[in-house]
């Protein structure tokens, strides 16, 4: 675009600057927790859930909630970007990580490049599988040392905090690897395929 | 759930908007009709992003709906002040026409209704989420569609009805439109309508039931939002048909 346009009279409310290296492009500090969903809030029964481990069709692990909350957990402290714009500073979350998982289900190297999680309600979000191991992704079941609320995705929600949160999938019940990249919801509706708020995919095409 | 589109790939570029009339719709609420050489079209539902830069260069960005139907030359944003909000205060406040701002869009297509998706179209909004559902009522009305629609609107106060002549003149109209609104906080005298917030009762009552398959579309404070969806649930409306946009204070709006 030929120039950027001054609106005359705008001017930064915020109090205090948030350093830089903590604010994405785009984005602005909110301290309450927005809930963003396509529908409706689904209310899911931890006797009722499982979480699945899938290659392809098939199944390599599956467990229970008694059984998940046997697994090894993990605290992390981080902030959350919304695709939306608004990010949440020093968020704490405890689940289990993806390593975690693979270890369980005696996998000593993930199958494929990719994954799909397949939600309740028929959510899907697609991530690949070097964002999810090392650490940097987890399947978490609290929020700041609590139960996670239904309306956040509880019991259970994908978490891949480096990418826009809408990759980190409320109601998570299935991790489904996949030889090809395909796309999930939002990404096949005009969303950006791999969502680095850093680099501001929040598009197709940014 | 999963719709296989193929990403088009094309760039959303950020784009020139030039203000042409500035509507005042409530005391706190203004209708911000744009100019936006070369815009590309847009669906009843989508939202736009838009950017302010302040002279000393720092930017903000921000989500709209569109209020505006896709069959109209000006694009138009409805915007609610938000107290204590960055860009709203300006938008409403500061603003005058012939000004400029960035935009870029349309975004969004999952909320998004055209008469091709069919009904009956059951509209259920909170105050300020009112804006993209009307821009599916002014396409339905363009279209001159007789496609059974119900609109249930929440608002404080009879003053805080956004689009009030134009919602009762377009439901006066139209045998196929019903058009419900609710006052939570004050109504006026002789107010025969719902004065309570949407409850299980007013859902079940003369509205569309499950057997009818409903396309049902509901948006405002993520408080309402929350409780009217998951009522609809219980009601037995399919999960799927019911589709959700939330305005949270520092949600898609502020």
């Amino acid at each position: 675009m030929a120039e950027t346009p001054i609106s005359r009279g705008f001017k930064s409310r915020r109090a205090e600057q948030t350093p830089k290296d903590r604010l994405p492009p785009g984005q602005y500090v909110t301290t309450d927790f927005p809930v963003l969903s396509a529908g409706p809030t689904l209310q899911i029964k931890v006797e009722n859930w499982t979480l699945a481990l899938q290659l392809g069709g098939s199944l390599l692990r599956q467990w229970s909630w008694a059984e998940f909350e046997t697994l090894p957990q993990t605290t992390v402290k981080t902030d959350i970007h919304c695709v939306t714009k608004w990010s949440k500073l020093d968020t704490t979350w405890q689940g289990v990580t993806f390593d975690d998982l693979l270890k369980a289900a005696g996998l000593t190297n993930p199958p494929e490049a990719y994954i799909m999680a397949h939600s309740d309600g028929g959510y899907t979000t697609n991530v690949p599988v070097a964002d999810l191991v090392g650490g940097k992704g987890m399947v978490t079941t609290r929020y700041e040392g609590l139960p996670i609320l239904p309306s956040h995705g509880g019991p259970a929600r994908l978490f891949v905090p480096h990418l826009y949160f809408w990759k980190s999938a409320k109601w998570v019940r299935r991790l489904r690897f996949m030889e090809k990249d395909e796309r999930g919801f939002w990404e096949s509706l005009g969303y950006h395929n791999y969502g680095n708020p850093w680099k501001e995919q929040r598009y197709d095409g940014d | 759930m999963t719709e296989t589109v193929t990403a088009s790939g094309r760039r959303l570029d950020w784009q020139l908007a030039q203000v042409r009339e500035i509507a005042v719709e409530t005391f706190r609420v203004k209708s911000l009709l744009l100019h936006v050489p070369g815009w590309q079209g847009h669906l009843p539902g989508q939202h736009v992003d838009i950017r302010l830069t302040a002279e000393d260069g720092y930017q903000a960005q921000r989500s709209y709906s569109i209020s505006s139907p896709p069959e109209e030359e000006l694009l138009t944003l409805t915007v609610e002040k938000v107290d204590n909000g960055e860009v709203s205060p300006y938008l409403v406040g500061d603003l005058r026409a012939r000004d400029q701002f960035e935009l870029r869009g349309p975004i969004g297509r999952y909320f998004v209704w055209t008469v091709a998706t069919g009904g009956p179209l059951w509209l259920i909004a909170g105050g300020s989420g009112i804006a993209p559902l009307m821009a599916m009522l002014r396409h339905r009305a363009r279209q001159k569609a007789r496609i059974p629609a119900l609109l249930l609107y929440s608002s404080r106060s009879l003053e805080d009805v956004i689009y009030r002549e134009e919602l009762d003149a377009m439901a006066s109209h139209d045998p196929d439109l019903r058009v419900v609104n609710i006052l939570t906080r004050k109504q006026p005298t002789g107010w025969a309508g719902p004065r309570r917030r949407i409850d299980k009762g007013l859902l079940a009552d003369a509205c569309f039931p499950p057997s009818q398959s409903p396309k049902i579309f509901v948006c405002g404070p993520a408080s309402l939002v929350e409780a009217v969806s998951s009522l609809l649930v219980e009601l037995e409306h399919d999960p799927l048909a019911i589709k959700t946009e939330r305005f949270g204070p520092s949600g898609a709006v502020s």
